[in-house]
């Protein structure tokens, strides 16, 4: 209870005070009188590492969990919702870090659910969509609000769950790593937003790992640390070196230091073909394509939402079956039915859609951990107690996975530390072509070089990798050669020398299309 | 759960609840009648309402663990029922056709027509499931409509009566305890044994959970399901064998009635999820003899029948309710009012749990 008591009475009037707030799980202590206050007519960013507890905090104000201690006020009165539903109806809009829709209702159902435009009393399709549309265009977003949600890719599911909170008239808006999978573009649009509904006097709350976002958008941001208040500081008077050492906790030097080492595209890849395609693809997908992939070496994959990244990695999973074209692996034709003869072969795939595709929430950090492994055996053979401890116990501590409990259940990690475990349940197999569709999604700075690394280690130690993000730079930096991708089709491969603004200028060229978004 | 308790440790697990409310239904048996647990042996056999209540409710017992399985993957079958009266109805017809109708050697045949029978309905429920794509609610209803017809085509419509001697055995013989239970358990350790200490139950939690990311993991999530529907179609075809066993005939309308909603019962007050995932085979065998206590005590305390299905509910209810966390937290907060302040422990059992039966009970129902 660090903040003044009284008002200071330069500021305004906090719309949002949070004080004393402490959250318990089993065996965690996730925020401990944790202070926080949110101003109307400001961006506020939530910093902290992965587990810091920034999505307790959020929680613990819209409802979701009931504080152990601490009181919430807002507009000055004291609340304590019983779930974000009330906390809606009090004007707080949230977007949780787990996109929480209905998959099999479309987009403008999803965007407008329990408030769609009625005619004699009941829902109004037509106004419903058009309305729908109305809000999506408003984001740069030109889809079907016809269209079912789950056809459409993670990034995409985001803006829809971001275009649902915007569409209330909410006092607070919160959004929790809204920007996690989305391209400099759609953050564009995001942002402006923001501003708009800034200027008009709502408070947001906002969490990125993104720093550049970060400073960009932000007007005062608060620090977390293993869930205690570091400190609240205005954007403009906090360096990001600063930043980063009260997020870490100690000095910038040594995480600079391994910034600069990490994930540099290490010397010539050799020219021994892991993988080679010729003509694969499936109709709707992505168009066939020639692709090769050396031993010890990363290929780039980068193209804008929907050009069809994913898409293709998907294919040389097997996860989609391609309709044409032949893989080889090691010289020998591999084909792929299915992720099983894929495995088998030596591929491995982390999904960009950790939730839906990539963790098994309810089992714990051991079983998601040898899952893989595990299948591979085949159900009779159980990897022996001993073996497994000690692969976990390995991986916790290479991907510094938090908490350190292997029989902790994966769906109660923070979502950085979900990802890790995703990371490491495919590397526990030792694959010879690891895909990494978005392996550093919602995963902090420090964590982010730690992967870098780690997959440029991999690379130097035979290891060919796929990797597929929407950071051109990481994907720059780390690659060897990039495959540029547009419209469902491979466009372009570059060299090393690649820089941003090649791909920029390939991805970017105007196409006649405006909807080259919609699936 | 960090804690080392053991009682913590116990209550974690989930079966605390229906371990408490099976020692209530049967203090309250023993307390309206004191002979309920007196046990007597006679001619080598162990008698008493105890050892009947474990005989009558073996065929549940049984059809709960398959459904268990089932259910983990996160399917349902509604064809256990039908299933029990095909099963009966082929062995008691062979029986009765067979050369020698008293021999053993026609009670083994018959036996083994009839589970083989089985097999391929649960190949056939799992077919539609795992490999057509059709919900498991759907998928089985048709084996359940059509499944007593079968047993009717086979028994030409007629309850069909058979005195063998080895047949018998199976649901009315004793070996000490009646052989019904011998086999449920014999059962229940194959299971246990065969899931936990091999990866299968892992493999059956994950494929329950998250069905497309076990896909990609690399599990075989399709012959997955597929299998747990033939075991539990095999679990309910040895259960129409003890219950037609148990009465030396074959009943096409009535034998296994309603069983399937038993079986689902046992797998949910034992604490597993309608939703998938994890499974608990100890609370599955519990639910079924919480279940089978209940109906027996319907009978013994002489409540009018209009009402047993009633009363049945309530108590269904009551132990649904007591595992949910919510609904105990809100019951916990309501009597600490009155008494003193509000305790954190009772705000913190309050999170939302996602997993809990009833919870996933009402989701099931409010989904198309
Ligand atoms: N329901 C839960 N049960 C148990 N522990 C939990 C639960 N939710 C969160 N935790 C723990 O609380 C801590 C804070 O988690 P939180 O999700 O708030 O982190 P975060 O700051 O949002 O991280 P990230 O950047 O990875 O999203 C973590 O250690 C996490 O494991
Ligand atoms: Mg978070």
């Amino acid at each position: 209870m660090s903040v003044d008591a009284k008002q200071a009475p330069a500021e305004p009037t906090p719309l949002v005070r949070m004080r004393g707030i402490s959250v318990e799980f089993p065996g965690v202590k996730a925020l401990q009188e944790v202070d926080f206050r949110l101003f109307p007519g400001e961006v506020h960013a939530l910093m902290g590492e992965n587990g810091a507890g920034k999505s307790t905090l959020i929680k613990a104000l819209t409802g979701v969990y009931t504080p152990a201690a601490g009181v919430t006020t807002l507009d000055g009165r004291e609340v304590s919702f019983s779930g974000p539903a009330e906390a809606q109806a009090a004007g707080i809009s949230t977007v949780y870090q787990e996109v929480n829709l209905c998959p099999n209702l479309t987009v403008a159902e999803n965007i407008l659910l329990g408030r769609e435009p009625r005619r004699f009393g009941a829902v109004d399709g037509r106004a419903t969509r058009a309305r729908a549309a109305e809000l999506l265009a408003d984001m740069g977003l030109h889809i079907d609000p016809g269209s079912v949600l789950a056809e459409h890719p993670i990034a995409v599911q985001q803006l829809v769950a971001i275009a649902r909170a915007v569409a209330v008239d909410a006092k607070v808006l919160i959004l929790d790593e809204p920007t996690s999978s989305l391209d400099q573009d759609e953050v564009a649009e995001l942002f402006r937003i923001m501003r708009h509904l800034r200027d008009r006097g709502v408070a947001i709350l906002f969490v990125s790992h993104f720093l550049e976002q970060v400073y960009e958008i932000s007007d005062r941001m608060t620090v977390l640390r293993n869930g205690r208040l570091v400190g609240e500081h205005r954007t403009s008077e906090l360096s990001r070196l600063d930043l980063v050492s009260l997020m870490i906790g100690r000095e910038l030097g040594a995480l600079a230091e391994v910034e600069r080492l990490a994930g540099q595209a290490g010397e010539e890849a050799s020219t021994v073909p892991v993988l080679e395609a010729r003509g694969v693809g499936r109709k709707g997908s992505v168009a066939p394509f020639d692709l090769r992939i050396n031993r010890g070496e990363v290929v780039g994959l980068a193209g804008l939402l929907g050009s069809g990244r994913t898409e293709l990695a998907r294919l040389l999973f097997g996860a989609d079956r391609p309709d044409s074209g032949q893989v080889t692996v090691d010289g020998r034709a591999l084909h792929l039915r299915g992720p099983r003869a894929a495995i088998a072969a030596g591929i491995a795939f982390c999904s960009e859609d950790r939730k839906g595709e990539g963790v098994v929430a309810d089992l714990s950090i051991r079983d998601n951990l040898i899952l893989a492994m595990q299948a591979a055996n085949g159900w009779a053979r159980p990897i022996p107690r001993r073996v497994k401890d000690q692969l976990v116990e390995k991986w916790i501590k290479a991907l510094d996975i938090r908490p350190a409990n292997p029989d902790a259940l994966v769906g109660k990690l923070s979502g950085g530390n979900q990802q890790k475990v995703l990371l490491a349940r495919w590397l526990v197999t030792e694959p010879k072509l690891l895909i990494l569709d978005e392996p550093t999604r919602g995963i902090d700075i420090g964590a982010k070089t730690q992967i870098q690394k780690l997959v440029a280690e991999l690379a130097q130690e035979g290891m060919a990798v796929v990797y597929i993000s929407a950071e051109l730079e990481e994907v720059v930096r780390l690659s060897h050669r990039v495959v540029v991708m547009k419209d469902r089709a491979k466009v372009a491969e570059l060299d090393q020398n690649a820089t941003v603004d090649d791909i920029m200028r390939l991805i970017a060229h105007v196409d006649e299309r405006p909807e080259a978004v919609a699936a | 759960m960090t804690s080392t308790r053991p009682l913590d440790r116990f209550r974690a697990s989930g079966l605390l609840w229906p371990l408490v409310a099976l020692l209530v239904l049967l203090a309250a048996n023993a307390v309206v009648r004191p002979s309920f647990l007196a046990l007597r042996i006679q001619d080598g056999h162990l008698y008493g309402s105890l050892v009947d209540i474990l005989k009558n409710g073996a065929p549940t017992m049984l059809i709960a663990l398959g459904m268990c399985l089932v259910i983990a993957t996160r399917g349902i079958d509604l064809s256990v029922g039908a299933v029990v009266a095909i099963s009966g109805a082929v062995t008691c017809s062979y029986i009765a056709g067979a050369g020698d109708p008293t021999g053993a050697g026609a009670a083994f045949a018959g036996m083994g027509i009839a589970l083989a029978l089985c097999a391929v309905l649960g190949l056939w429920n799992g077919f539609l499931v795992a490999v057509v794509g059709i919900q498991p609610i759907i998928a089985t209803l048709v084996l359940m409509t059509a499944g007593r017809g079968i047993a009717m085509l086979i028994t030409d419509g007629q309850i069909i009566t058979v005195r063998n001697p080895a047949y018998r055995t199976v649901g009315a013989g004793f070996l000490l305890l009646p052989v019904s239970i011998l086999i449920a358990v014999a059962v229940f350790a194959l299971v246990a044994l065969v899931t936990r200490r091999t990866a299968l139950g892992l493999l059956i939690e994950s494929v329950g959970i998250n069905p497309e990311a076990s896909r990609l993991a690399g599990l075989r999530a399709r012959t997955i399901r597929w299998t747990v529907y033939v075991f539990a179609a095999i679990c309910a075809g040895v259960a129409g064998l003890m219950i037609s066993s148990n009465v030396s005939a074959a009943d096409a309308n009535n034998a296994g009635l309603w069983i399937e909603m038993d079986a689902i019962l046992a797998v949910v007050i034992g604490g597993t999820s309608l939703a998938g995932g994890r499974y608990s085979l100890t609370g599955t065998m519990l639910g079924a003899l919480i279940i089978q206590t209940l109906t027996t005590t319907v009978y013994s305390m002489g409540i009018a029948p209009e009402i047993t299905l009633v009363f049945k509910a309530v108590v269904v209810i009551a132990v649904c309710l007591l595992q949910a966390p919510k609904a105990r937290a809100v019951l916990l907060r309501r009597t600490r009012r009155r008494h003193t302040p509000p305790d954190p422990d009772a705000e913190a059992a309050g999170r939302p749990s996602t997993h809990t039966p009833t919870s996933a009970m009402v989701e099931k129902v409010a989904q198309p």
